[in-house]
């Protein structure tokens, strides 16, 4: 009985515990936050179930109202659904337990708008994930975009005027994709994503088909911030609260992510896309700017909370390059990174958030070698997080950039490889720089005592044990990535 | 080429407000303007829905005797319609969003001309 509700049950766990926030909010404000954790934790056990159960059976379309697609509206629950929803939902979860203290120093009174707003944005991007239906992704996409403006404007002194510029940039980006949609609707007459797969190869050569799938890729661009269109991202990551980047950072970039890979590998069907112009290609190359300049632009700042923004832009690209291969190699690596990089992402933004906590600011120039003995455990996540980014074995970061170059090899597309090395070496200076002021002894100062004066000053439990646990993911993913590949070609559509 | 022009106006009209929101957005200094421009945007993406669904001498999609169901050309598709109304929601609270933040700017920073905003961020 449950089984068929997955889907409906998953993202209305999220509608219903926006609204049952307020309500116990308003009577006590502490309620708010066990009841964020416990919603977010239904949904991310419905969602692993879920995965599981879609391993069994296999796809689910929920019809709501019992009104057959393609005249009613419809949930498909199928692989890369179930495999988002597991990822966005359980990271969303882990990520609300860490919340509790940053968001009570930081969001003072505001706190029960604050979690339900979260609640609202984590319903948006599962309806994304999991709608049948191309208006309706509209409609979760601008639920999902408009909490997440609101969100991001919670924040330190510029943040409303970051939250604005992507508020701008991310609306005419909407309005894009809706416009393509329309394309879409005047030539097929149908929304239905699968209704529609079966229609548009008998419409092929009509040039608005082409137009449209341009429109949805820039508008959705705008969302996942591939390489032209991320100026947005490195402010409103750098300037909203902790708890806010800690979840918009794993999640936000990935579901546009996987709105590319719907309507690339599912919608179009990749001959379809690169039937008129090499699309896939293009975007690829766009990926590859994407990676060397989100590397070169965090070698260069000195924040941490920013390099890991424009860190963050790189890592999208690998994604979108494992979506432009177009092969089960790339699609498993790309899916795979999807989940690596929620976790490291997440790990990498909970430690920025322990540092600001204990110290006012995470300006990586002035870390010093006092830092392990203050903070032993978060900067032993740091270091696992870190080489994970860089990719060096056994952990996860590495296994996901291995398949991404098995793709490219099975392509025999030689840029794309040389751009995953050579990013690779660039994440290894950025990282590395702040290791080594942890860890090595500053020759500048050969009188330093901070590290005889330094003293425990580790955060509390409910923000280092999901520091913590993320970090031993990483290590878990890693050493299971053969059983998590062989699930993701699974579900590869080629 | 006239045909091409004239059989298609309502069409150059949505072209010709997409092109006007676009440059409200990119050249307009004012962050009140900009937002004006995301709007005309959107509307203008409104209008091509109701323009692509739109025809002559068409009647509501109720089956009537007056009507044969097998002419398609006497019944209006109400689809598109219905779908802007949701459309127009969403950008009714994204002008909502849009001021809201707008006002919070203007009380942090005393002013909402982009130029003096990045000097005053910086």
């Amino acid at each position: 009985m449950i089984d068929s509700h997955l889907p409906a049950i998953i993202a209305l766990t999220f509608l219903l515990f926006s609204v049952l926030i307020p309500l116990f909010g308003l009577w006590k404000e502490k309620l708010c936050h066990p009841l964020a954790v416990l919603g977010a934790g239904i949904a991310a056990a419905y969602s692993i179930y879920g995965f599981i159960t879609y391993l069994d059976t296999g796809a689910i379309r929920y019809f709501f109202g019992g009104w057959e697609a393609p005249i009613g509206i419809e949930f498909v629950y199928d692989g890369l659904s179930a495999f988002f929803a597991m990822v966005i939902n359980t990271v969303a979860f882990i990520v609300l337990i860490y919340a509790l203290k940053p968001a009570r120093t930081e969001l003072e009174g505001k706190e029960m708008p604050y979690y339900s707003i979260i609640m609202l944005m984590m319903f948006g991007f599962n309806g994304m994930v999991m709608t049948g239906d191309l208006f309706n992704l509209y409609v979760f996409l601008e639920i999902a975009s408009l909490t997440g403006y609101a969100l991001i404007a919670i924040g330190s002194k510029p943040a409303p005027y970051a939250a604005f510029r992507y508020l701008i940039i991310g609306t005419a980006g909407g309005t894009l994709y809706l416009l393509g949609v329309g394309f879409l609707y005047t030539v097929t007459g149908t929304l239905n994503i699968i209704d529609m797969t079966a229609m548009l190869p008998m419409v092929a050569e009509n040039t608005a088909v082409v137009a449209s799938l341009i429109l949805m890729v820039i508008g959705i661009g705008v969302k996942a911030a591939i390489f032209p269109m991320h100026g947005w991202l490195p402010d409103s990551y750098t300037y909203t609260a902790t708890p806010t980047s800690v979840l918009i950072a794993p999640i936000g970039t990935k579901v546009a992510a996987y709105i590319l890979f719907r309507v690339f590998l599912y919608l179009f069907g990749i001959e379809l896309v690169d039937a008129v112009v090499p699309l896939s290609y293009l975007l690829g190359l766009f990926a590859c700017a994407g990676i060397l300049y989100g590397s070169i632009m965090a070698i260069a700042q000195n924040e941490m909370k920013r390099m890991l923004a424009y860190s963050s832009i790189s890592q999208i690209g690998y994604i979108i390059m494992g979506l432009s291969l177009a092969n089960p190699w790339g699609f498993a690596g790309a899916l795979l990174h999807v989940l690596n990089h929620a976790v490291m992402k997440a790990c990498l933004f909970m430690i920025a958030g322990n540092i600001r906590m204990q110290e006012g600011h995470s300006d990586i120039s002035r870390f010093d070698d006092g830092y392990r003995k203050k903070y032993p455990w978060t900067m032993a996540s740091l270091s696992v997080a870190a080489i994970s980014m860089i990719g060096l074995p056994p952990l996860a970061g590495f296994f996901s950039k291995w398949y991404l170059a098995l793709g490219t090899v099975d392509n025999e597309n030689w840029l794309f490889l040389a751009v995953i090395l050579i990013s690779s070496l660039l994440n290894a200076v950025y990282f590395f720089r702040m290791l080594e002021k942890v860890y090595m002894k500053d020759p500048n100062k050969p009188d330093e005592k901070t590290l005889e004066v330094a003293e425990y000053n580790e955060v509390s439990g409910s923000m280092l044990s999901p520091t913590i646990l993320l970090a031993i993911s990483m290590f878990v993913i890693g050493l299971a990535n053969v059983a998590i590949v062989s699930v993701l070609l699974g579900i590869a559509p080629f | 080429m006239i045909e091409f022009f004239t059989g298609h106006y309502a069409y150059w009209f949505t072209v010709i407000l997409l092109c006007v929101g676009t440059y409200g957005i990119l050249f307009k200094k004012n962050l009140i303007k900009k937002t004006i421009g995301l709007s005309i945007l959107q509307i203008s993406v409104v209008m091509f829905f109701v323009s692509i669904a739109s025809k002559w001498d068409a009647t509501v999609p109720v089956r009537d005797t007056a009507f044969p169901v097998e002419d398609v050309a006497n019944y209006l598709n109400p689809l598109p319609h219905t779908l802007m109304l949701t459309a127009i929601v969403v950008g009714v609270a994204t002008l909502g969003v849009a001021f809201t933040l707008l006002v919070a700017i203007y009380n942090r920073y005393d002013t909402l001309d982009e130029q003096e905003l990045l000097e005053k961020i910086q």
